[in-house]
């Protein structure tokens, strides 16, 4: 059976060629060709939010994003938060908070954040929990993921 | 010589000491525990007690993790018991570590052990002169011995890694995204599996056309076996396909399930039960004053365990060997299971714990687990990656059982309690292996069930209350009441598959005890801190009930003026564990909505302090979530519940502020904290909410729909 035609598109700065069928749910491609599992699986319905990655830097799912709508566009995942090898200061304020549990649902609630902070560097706890309003977070590490969110934003936490 | 210590359990059942302890070249030393990380931070601190045991820093210590290949069979991590059992055997196996190798040091140096001095592994006499360290010893050899258990472990006061808190060990890869988890795993040759699961859980397969799936791009192999589908291929994604096309081109006969979500109550309270009288305490001159009787009745639904995460495993299958890469709270239970499963003897089955999505009791790890080993039998010598799609989890994984709890009490002319009953209604509460036994083979794992030669299904057990019990956890309370009488009636017919769901009966238990005496306080007038604090005796329930009242600012005998209300709630888990108060405010408008809660905690010695924080705010939460909005749905026929929109969760929008104040007890014995919030975080909600609405909502979850049906009822 022949490949089917690659999709081109860039993920953290690098330039990816995948010859998968057009309509493979990107996570899949990220997870499974490109070994980048910070993305999880938690429904593949576009409900949960473990799947989010930024597309042109907003905050899409990628268990509902098939593969023809990348092409040609800039996908960041939670590997390419830490530039150099350096945590970024939104994941450096989730360690220091300690906000996490299992951790399953982290790395999308961290790019949901990233996407946030970018469009709003100072929002309000309303602000906040609207934007991570389609993350769910079974462990109940909620709260502690404001006040990272909140430290991030170099506010005093107050969630 | 001074009496015999104790030997902890999990010693006595592993007592090699180097099947605790290792020495590493890197002058780090490698501890093994059976216990499991499951999101609860417990490989930390079980880290933290090592280190101080063996007087190590904490990052010259590392940890392995369950594994029937290298650490000790600690059977199951579950109930808040890791910590007390898990921990205790680690510290004693490192006390005793520390002073066989303390012993030979001091016969190589020639200065009396107890004049050495340990540092960071650098073994030292006051001189300072003469010194060697744990690596310059023969410490595979000494440590190639029985523990005897009897080495007194080190006294609190010098402790100086435990009790600080400490950082997770597992949180940098999972904010970073390094592979950490059962389905980022990868292995040379991986294939994708999927299961398609019978519509409902008595149905039989009738067709299946498998020449259609085996013809779909990427299919490697489709399994049949008796009424277990599943699918191997490829990739990931034509897994997912040919699943959806097993599902819609099978055929079932289903069977009815005997009752439905809105009949689940009336169902369980009028089947055949086994009763048992729980406690039983009289005093005729008490019950003699009563002047005034109530009653009520509560009711909790079956609720998910809904993990983030679909169960995942990874399995090899070569004749006669397996191998699973498994998030089982349990990897030696597990291993038992399969090799009963598969006819091999138990050494041919190897179980590896690798971390799963959060896990709150027995979920679908297991099944998942045997899945695997399933799927990858079709394709010998090829590690198949296994995971269950979002409606596989919801329609599969053992729920926590709807209960109905009724509550009788009396109260003199003054108030107090004179006379107080609780009667409780349930399935029994486990479906582990090893609670129930049989006299032939049985196994907890669902595709067992399916299969052609199936291996039946283990009957369904309760916990005994000597380890706290299941429907029954909690349903003794601690306040000091002339007469109390409690009886489990124990429901066996069993319309949906149930299991252990954090702290159990505990959950109902303490929602109904610790509703009705909030019941009683208002009916005598009286404040509910005030009414609390006047039946309790236990000086450290009466220390988080008054911290938590204070830190909540309460105000006693506050009227609510029908928009806002606060109401408190307390539990002991499981009675001899870690105490908690809580203390919940909530608004009526524009909606109902809990804005904040407060909670004091007293678990004994904090072994890390911000991890006992962290998990209590995420038991409050998980808790707020099923008391709000947690039921699983489902008819006649099936479950209904299968996806993030028929079983709503709590949501960001919806998270109140948290705060959780810990009282320090340093020189009491640590307890676990995972399950101490579940039940009275219930309560304080729905305590109130009756305080601001002046009417009760006694059926969880505490809906609109309920608010509004109490309502109308006065
Ligand atoms: S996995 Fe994509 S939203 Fe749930
Ligand atoms: S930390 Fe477990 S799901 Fe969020």
């Amino acid at each position: 059976m022949s490949l089917p035609e690659p999709t081109r598109f860039t993920v953290n700065g690098t330039a990816h060629s995948v010859p998968a069928e057009p309509d493979t749910p990107l996570l899949y491609v990220l997870r499974n060709d490109l070994d980048l599992k910070g993305a999880k699986f938690g429904c593949g319905l576009g409900q949960c939010g473990a799947c989010t990655v930024l597309l042109d830097g907003h905050a899409v799912n990628a268990c509902d994003t098939p593969l023809w709508a990348v092409a040609g566009k800039q996908v960041t995942t939670v590997e390419g938060l830490a530039a150099g090898g350096t945590m970024s200061r939104l994941q450096q304020a989730f360690l220091d908070e300690q906000a996490v549990q299992c951790g399953y649902c982290i790395s999308g609630m961290l790019m949901s954040a990233t996407a946030l902070l970018e469009r709003t560097p100072d929002p309000t706890l309303d602000q906040i929990k609207e934007a991570m309003d389609r993350n769910l977070c079974r462990c109940g590490t909620q709260a502690r993921i404001l006040r990272a969110i909140q430290r991030a934003a170099g506010q005093g936490a107050s969630a | 010589m001074s009496a015999a210590i104790k030997v902890p359990p999990m010693l006595s059942a592993n007592p090699r000491l180097d099947r605790w302890v290792k020495f590493n070249d890197d002058r780090t030393a490698t501890v093994f525990t059976g216990r499991v990380e499951l999101g609860q931070g417990i490989i930390t601190a079980l880290t933290q007690i090592a280190a101080e045991e063996l007087d190590l820093t904490f990052e010259q210590v590392r940890i392995v993790d369950a594994d029937t290949e290298l650490t000790p069979d600690e059977g199951h991590t579950s109930g808040s018991r890791s910590i007390s059992e898990g921990g205790s055997a680690m510290r004693s196996a490192c006390a005793e570590v520390r002073a066989v190798l303390l012993a030979e040091a001091a016969r190589r140096l020639d200065i009396p052990a107890d004049r050495l001095v340990v540092e960071e592994g650098r073994i030292t006499g006051a001189d300072r002169i003469r010194e060697t360290t744990y690596w310059n010893l023969p410490h595979a050899e000494l440590l190639d011995r029985a523990a005897t258990g009897q080495v007194p472990p080190k006294p609190v006061a010098r402790y100086t890694v435990v009790g600080r808190s400490a950082r997770r060990l597992d949180i940098p890869d999972k904010l970073t995204g390094r592979p950490r988890f059962v389905a980022d795993m990868k292995l040379p040759g991986m294939l994708h599996g999927r299961v398609a699961r019978p519509p409902s859980f008595g149905a039989k397969l009738v067709s299946i056309d498998e020449a259609a799936i085996r013809a779909m791009p990427g299919v490697v192999a489709v399994v049949r076996d008796g009424d277990f589908l599943g699918v191997v291929a490829e990739r990931e994604e034509q897994a997912v396909k040919a699943r959806k096309a097993m599902i819609a081109g099978s055929r079932w006969t289903e069977q009815p399930i005997p009752t439905d979500a809105a009949d689940i109550y009336r169902f369980i309270e009028t089947r055949d039960t086994t009763d048992t009288v729980i406690v039983e305490r009289r005093d005729e001159a008490a019950l003699a004053r009563a002047a005034k009787t109530f009653e009520s009745r509560y009711a909790k639904p079956y609720v998910a365990h809904a993990s983030l995460g679909p169960s995942c495993a990874l399995a090899t299958f070569d004749p006669g060997r397996i191998e699973v890469w498994t998030h089982s709270q349990g990897v030696y239970p597990l291993q038992r299971e399969l090799a009963e499963v598969f006819g091999l003897p138990v050494p041919s089955v190897v179980a590896h714990h690798v971390d799963g999505p959060g896990c709150y009791g027995h979920n679908g790890a297991d099944d998942a687990a045997l899945d695997a080993v399933l799927l990858a039998r079709a394709v010998p010598g090829r590690p198949v990656m296994l995971q269950w799609m979002r409606d596989d989890e919801f329609a599969w994984e053992p729920l926590g059982p709807a209960m109905v709890v009724k509550t009788r009490a009396a109260v003199d002319a003054a108030g107090n309690i004179v006379d107080w009953s609780l009667d409780l209604w349930s399935n029994g509460h486990t479906q582990r292996p090893g609670v129930v036994v049989t006299t032939e083979p049985s196994v907890s794992l669902l595709a067992a069930w399916h299969l052609e030669k199936p291996v039946p299904r283990i009957p369904q057990g309760d916990p005994a209350m000597s380890g706290g019990g299941g429907m029954a956890r909690n349903a003794e309370v601690i306040y000091a009441l002339p007469n109390q009488k409690v009886v489990a009636h124990r429901v066996e017919e069993l319309p949906l598959r149930a299991s252990t769901l954090r702290a159990l009966g505990a959950y109902a238990n303490v929602f109904a005890g610790e509703s009705f005496i909030d019941e009683l306080a208002e009916a005598c007038g009286a404040d509910p801190v005030e009414y609390r604090l006047r039946h309790m005796q236990n000086p450290r329930a009466r220390a988080v009930i008054e911290l938590a009242a204070q830190k909540a600012g309460w105000v006693s005998n506050e009227k609510s003026d029908g928009t806002k209300g606060r109401g408190i709630a307390f539990a002991q888990y499981k009675n001899g564990y870690g105490y908690i108060a809580i203390v919940a405010e909530v608004v009526l408008e524009p909606e109902f909505r809990v804005m904040r809660m407060v909670a004091a905690v007293d678990v004994g010695l904090a072994i890390n302090p911000d991890g006992i924080l962290n998990q209590t705010e995420g038991g409050i939460l998980q808790a707020l979530s099923w008391t709000l909005k947690e039921q699983v749905q489902f008819d006649r026929e099936r479950i209904l519940s299968r996806d993030w929109e028929t079983y709503p969760v709590l949501t960001f929008s919806e998270v109140p502020k948290v705060e959780v104040h810990l009282i320090d007890r340093r020189d009491e014995e640590p307890l676990g904290a995972g399950e101490t919030p579940t039940g009275p975080t219930a309560a304080a909600v729905a305590n109130a909410l009756a305080h601001a609405l002046g009417v009760r909502v006694r059926e969880l979850p505490l809906t609109r729909e309920r608010i509004i049906a109490a309502l109308e009822r006065t």
